[in-house]
């Protein structure tokens, strides 16, 4: 009998590819709006995402272009470029967008939505309307905050804390609706996101069978089940307090607003592992298929997701080291914050000892990845300088926090979201994008993220406070560096955006299998059929087995 | 490496500064060896291990030895770290038993102290070198933050409760008060001034009872009034001319009071002062001798507020 | 599912010899392999959603618990304006609401669609007269103005001028009040099922959504079992 070796990580295409995809297959608006496909929704909610990103981004780069002088004026101007009220009201929009609208959703939701099916050889996930409602109910927060921005906007910052935001004028309850709504749409993504995991995997697909982003997917949604409901029922008693004076969070009338951080940092630290699992866990696809090389410690990795969204259960406290809570309970925050360390250093690890001996290829989300594990490495061991009781009470509340939550959520998350969007695009759209430009504008985006974020390191420990509109004179050259910085970075993601339009242009060119990856998603065609596989996959290989195999002519 | 922490730090005003920035700048060491022990690793096998066509590479899933070394190496190491920040933080948070106690009043959107002796100051906040002082700090709107860059020192102010901080300062001069939780508008422009100044000029400063006054000074009525609230004339004394548990205060200036020994006596400065200081010399007449004495507690200038304000009411 | 291929005209559901293994059931949607994995996926879904009620809950009960050691005396005091007779009615209309259930979805397992309609209006009808007893417990604190909040208005409480009554039926009426919003979307979602099995569409091969509402009404039932104690019973 013949047989013929076949190395695994062979980029493979099938062109012909199928006639019909999912992108063809039905027309019209309606056709998109009432679909239930997954890839479909998928789309939808990276489409709104990327706008919300946009948007947050545009409000970005104003907060970053007022702090350019200490005066707040350019070129002569007599007006400054955004007024103390108007600033407050731009950072908390910033923030807000950023946080509930963009980064939340934009990998479980966006991508997630897209690949975890296909990677699980599904057809689709396990409740296809529920789905659809998560995607309108996040379009309804939006409406809702944009209704908000509208009719003034907020200026409490994004963490609403009270007793400001029970007393500040402005749509306060309108746009804490808004989150209250988006927090629901991700509690359906992450209620279907398990049920899917747990019933809807290939046959021969065991729990360790499954790739490593499923593993980080499903850690995050157990967190956006079990966190999400407390900032609902919290953004309840907010406007509660606001509207009926019920006593609990406003001092005035006997409430207590250290409480109210408690509640909301119950859920938003878990929050910051909604964020940064999804990333983790893309990273973990990029490196072995960009390194031609199984994963090392696939176990360890797995655990450390579960692990990392336990812990970011116990740890919300480290947010309140100066607030008033007891402290004892700071200590002992401070103590488990440090357990955050083990599961993230753990991963970091195990993708260096991937690319060693690996085979490695630096297309454009292999280059993403590597600027991950470059800024997400500071992100990390600057939160050691936080996690610290007696440096952490002079850096918190100033800068250094500021860089170090944009270096895990930007750095981190968003990096690895522009990595995996790179990574999945040709699968999306069946098209290849211009490696070229995608390498270029990975590293100007590396560069333009340090000068601006590295900088405000140091603006922090000097002592400059997060939040402030006028600043000391001191202070200007590393604000000035750190907005021309906030230039190159806007530069790097308006050409991201731009060659990816334009890859749309062009004939469908992607191979089923661009990259040589191993996991299901590349084993159907670029784009998908509408039911994902023409036949059932069967698993009967670890997710990232890079040995040849023999195969019977 | 004294330069590189006076790059990356304020200028250290007190001892506990010092510590901080040392364990600042063990973390930043620490950090850079473990940033590089990462990141050329990954940069190295980028380049050495670069794509060749057909390079099978080897299979190798997991090592045990490996994966319980990189889990605990770093536990130890946090284990060590947390314990050094929480020997820093057992400092920051108890103050000596000796500290002077100075309050805080923290309001949209600036910055109200007052000593030990009553004296007030706004915005400015006068400390002796060399001694510890302890900060009791309430606000009345919003949650602020008492924070000293230089004493690396911060703690939230929080309306409907009290809240605490010390620091011991070492370096004469003035130092940054900044607020560092965001509390509207005015949030960066509540800046305030620690003035560490020597025994001997604070004591100076304790005696003209703080700069607030100032303020008043082409309006001393208003300002007596102040004092009638804050030293507390205003549960015995009224300024209306009704009857409480001591005269009003209203139209007696100049006025010939009877006393209860029958006497008559003229309401005028003299009068006024010997009531402050030794109120049971003379009881007017109807009232019970029950005030206590105020010497030492009014500086020379809340005393002529005081009797302005008395002059202006007729 | 809209965009099923596999769906094929009804059998009736059952007696076709496959059961819940039929491809052809019409209720078999596309991406799952069998009718039991579609089952119990739905049901796993559901536990997880009622996960996310009890924490939804469990944040006013922390909040409760924590103005109630704020609050001690006021908080017995402001317990004792409630009606336990009232409470404990509704307690067990509640109770025999989740018997009747149980019957429902029983009836509708074992393909008896008739007396699953008639358990699900009872359910119905108990549903109803929790809310007219709630209609008068509300009716009696508006009247005499134990009110949540800033219109608390109420006279002769023992530490006058304490926020803590104010309070304690700010907790109550928004913990009550969650609930009874979840009563009412029970009714609407048995309603919804009622309707259905009218229409014969539930049969021993598809009872999802009967099983599902029926865990949905056990979870508001146990919800008001933890309230009930904590408003009308601890003092």
């Amino acid at each position: 009998m013949d047989y013929q070796v076949l190395t695994m990580g062979a980029k493979t295409g099938s062109l012909p590819r199928p006639k019909k995809n999912y992108l063809n297959e039905s027309h019209g608006f309606m056709s998109w709006a009432g679909t239930l496909d997954h890839k479909r929704i998928g789309i939808m909610y990276l489409v709104g995402v990327m706008t919300a990103f946009l948007l947050g981004g545009c409000f970005a780069l104003l907060v970053r272009l007022t702090l350019l002088t200490p005066t707040h004026m350019l070129f002569g101007s007599k007006t400054p470029i955004l007024t103390a009220e108007q600033y407050n009201r731009v950072f908390t929009l910033h923030g807000a967008i950023m946080v509930f609208l963009f980064i939340i959703p934009a990998i479980p939701a966006s991508l997630g939505n897209f690949v975890l099916p296909l990677m699980l050889g599904a057809k689709d996930v396990a409740f296809p309307r529920l789905n659809l409602a998560s995607f309108y109910l996040w379009l309804t927060g939006a409406a809702m905050a944009i209704g908000a921005m509208v009719l003034g906007a907020v200026d409490t910052g994004w963490t609403f804390y009270t007793p400001y935001s029970t007393t500040t004028d402005g749509p306060v309850t309108l746009m804490t609706s808004a989150v209250f709504v988006l927090g629901f749409s991700s509690i359906f993504t992450g209620l279907n996101f398990i049920a899917t995991v747990h019933k809807l995997r290939a046959p021969g697909m065991g729990w360790f069978d499954l790739p490593l982003f499923i593993w980080g997917i499903y850690s995050t949604a157990l967190i956006q089940v079990l966190a999400t409901p407390v900032l609902g029922i919290t953004l309840v008693l907010l406007m509660l307090e606001r509207g009926f004076g019920i006593g609990i969070f406003d001092p005035r009338i006997g409430g207590d607003p250290v409480l109210f951080q408690h509640f909301f940092w119950f859920y938003s630290h878990p929050a910051v592992y909604i964020m940064i699992l999804p990333g983790m866990a893309i990273i973990s696809e990029l490196i072995p298929t960009f390194s031609h090389k199984t994963i090392f410690g696939y176990r360890a990795i797995a655990y450390s997701s579960v692990s990392l969204a336990l812990v970011s259960f116990i740890v919300w406290g480290h947010h309140m080291f100066v607030a008033g809570q007891s402290q004892l309970a700071t200590v002992v925050f401070s103590a488990l914050t440090f357990l955050v360390a083990i599961p993230s250093g753990v991963k970091v690890f195990n993708w260096l000892c991937t690319m060693y001996e690996g085979n490695i290829s630096l297309e454009t989300p292999m280059c993403y990845a590597i600027s991950f594990l470059v800024l997400f490495t500071i992100g990390g061991l600057t939160g050691i300088f936080l996690g610290t009781l007696s440096t952490d009470v002079h850096l918190t509340d100033t800068y250094f926090v500021v860089a170090h939550f944009h270096f895990v959520m930007m750095g981190g998350t968003v990096t690895a979201f522009l990595g995996g969007l790179h990574y999945w695009w040709p699968k999306m759209t069946g098209r290849m994008y211009s490696e070229k430009w995608g390498r270029t504008a990975c590293v100007l985006y590396t560069i333009g993220f340090n000068m601006t974020f590295l900088t405000q390191f140091f603006l922090g420990s000097k002592g400059m406070p997060r939040r402030y509109y006028n600043y000391l004179d001191q202070f200007q050259p590393l604000h000035a560096f750190s907005t021309v910085g906030s230039w190159v970075l806007g530069l790097s993601l308006f050409m991201t955006l731009a060659y990816l339009l334009a890859s749309l242009r062009k004939p469908m060119d992607a191979p089923d299998n661009p990259w040589g990856g191993t996991t299901l998603e590349w084993q159907c065609s670029s784009p998908p059929i509408m039911h994902n596989f023409e036949e059932q996959p069967v698993v009967a290989r670890d997710p990232y087995d890079y040995r040849p195999v023999k195969v019977k002519i | 490496m004294e330069w590189l922490t006076r790059i990356m730090m304020p200028p250290q005003g007190s001892v506990y500064a010092g510590e901080v920035d040392t364990v600042y700048m063990a973390l930043f060491w620490l950090s850079v060896v473990l940033f590089l022990g990462i990141v050329i690793p990954a940069f190295w096998f980028a380049w050495r291990y670069r794509y060749k066509p057909g390079r099978v590479t080897p299979h190798m899933t997991h090592n045990t030895t490996l994966e319980i070394v990189w889990s605990v190496a770093p536990l130890l190491l946090c284990v060590g770290i947390f314990f050094w920040g929480l020997k820093g933080w057992m400092e920051y948070s108890v103050a000596p038993g000796e500290a002077m106690e100075v309050q805080i009043t923290a309001r949209k959107w600036n910055w109200a102290f007052e000593y030990p002796d009553g004296s007030r100051d706004a915005g400015t906040l006068h400390v002796p070198v060399n001694k510890p002082v302890k900060f009791i700090m309430t606000s009345e709107d919003v949650i602020h933050d008492f924070f000293v860059p230089d004493m690396r020192v911060k703690h939230d102010i929080i309306p409907g409760r009290y809240t605490e901080v010390w620091f011991t300062p070492t370096v004469l001069g003035k130092h940054n008060i900044t607020c560092a939780e965001y509390c509207g508008k005015g949030h960066s422009d509540m800046k305030g001034t620690v003035i560490v100044e020597s025994d001997a000029d604070f004591q100076n400063y304790l005696a003209t009872g703080g700069t607030e006054w100032e303020d008043y000074k082409n309006n001393m009525p208003a300002w007596g009034k102040i004092q009638w609230e804050r030293k507390g004339c205003n549960s015995c004394h009224t300024l209306d001319g009704t009857k409480s548990k001591g005269p009003s205060w209203k139209g007696i200036w100049n006025k010939m009071e009877k006393m209860n020994d029958g006497s008559l006596v003229l309401v005028d400065e003299a009068y006024i002062k010997e009531s402050e200081n030794m109120p049971q010399a003379k009881i007017v007449e109807g009232f019970q001798p029950i005030m206590p004495t105020f010497q030492g507690l009014i500086k020379p200038h809340e005393f002529e507020g005081i009797v302005a304000l008395i002059k202006s009411l007729q | 599912m809209s965009t099923t291929s596999v769906d094929l005209p009804s059998h009736g559901g059952h007696g076709d010899g496959h059961g819940a293994h039929g491809l052809d059931n019409p209720h078999h949607q596309h991406h799952f392999t069998t009718m039991e994995q579609q089952f119990d996926t739905a049901k796993l879904g559901m536990w997880l959603f009622l996960a996310t009620e009890i924490l939804l809950f469990g944040g006013l009960f922390v909040g409760f618990g924590l103005m109630q050691q704020r609050y001690p005396r006021e908080f017995v005091e402001a317990h004792t304006h409630l009606v336990r007779w009232q409470g404990s009615l509704n307690t067990i209309i509640l109770l025999i609401s989740s018997f009747t259930m149980v019957m429902g979805v029983q009836a509708a397992k074992t393909n008896k669609q008739a007396r699953s309609a008639l358990y699900l209006v009872l359910t119905i009808l108990c549903a109803c007269a929790f809310l007219v007893v709630k209609y008068f417990e509300y009716a009696h604190k508006f009247e005499e103005g134990w009110l949540p909040g800033k219109f608390y208005h109420a006279t002769g409480d023992s530490i006058p001028g304490s926020h803590g009554y104010a309070t304690f039926f700010a907790f109550y009426f928004m913990m009550t009040g969650l609930h009874g919003i979840h009563i009412l979307a029970g009714i609407g979602l048995l309603s919804w099922i009622l309707m259905r099995t009218r229409k014969g569409e539930f049969s021993h091969t598809y009872y999802t959504p009967v099983d599902l509402v029926g865990l949905y009404w056990h979870i508001v039932d146990l919800i008001w079992i933890y309230l009930f104690p904590l408003y009308y019973l601890i003092q």
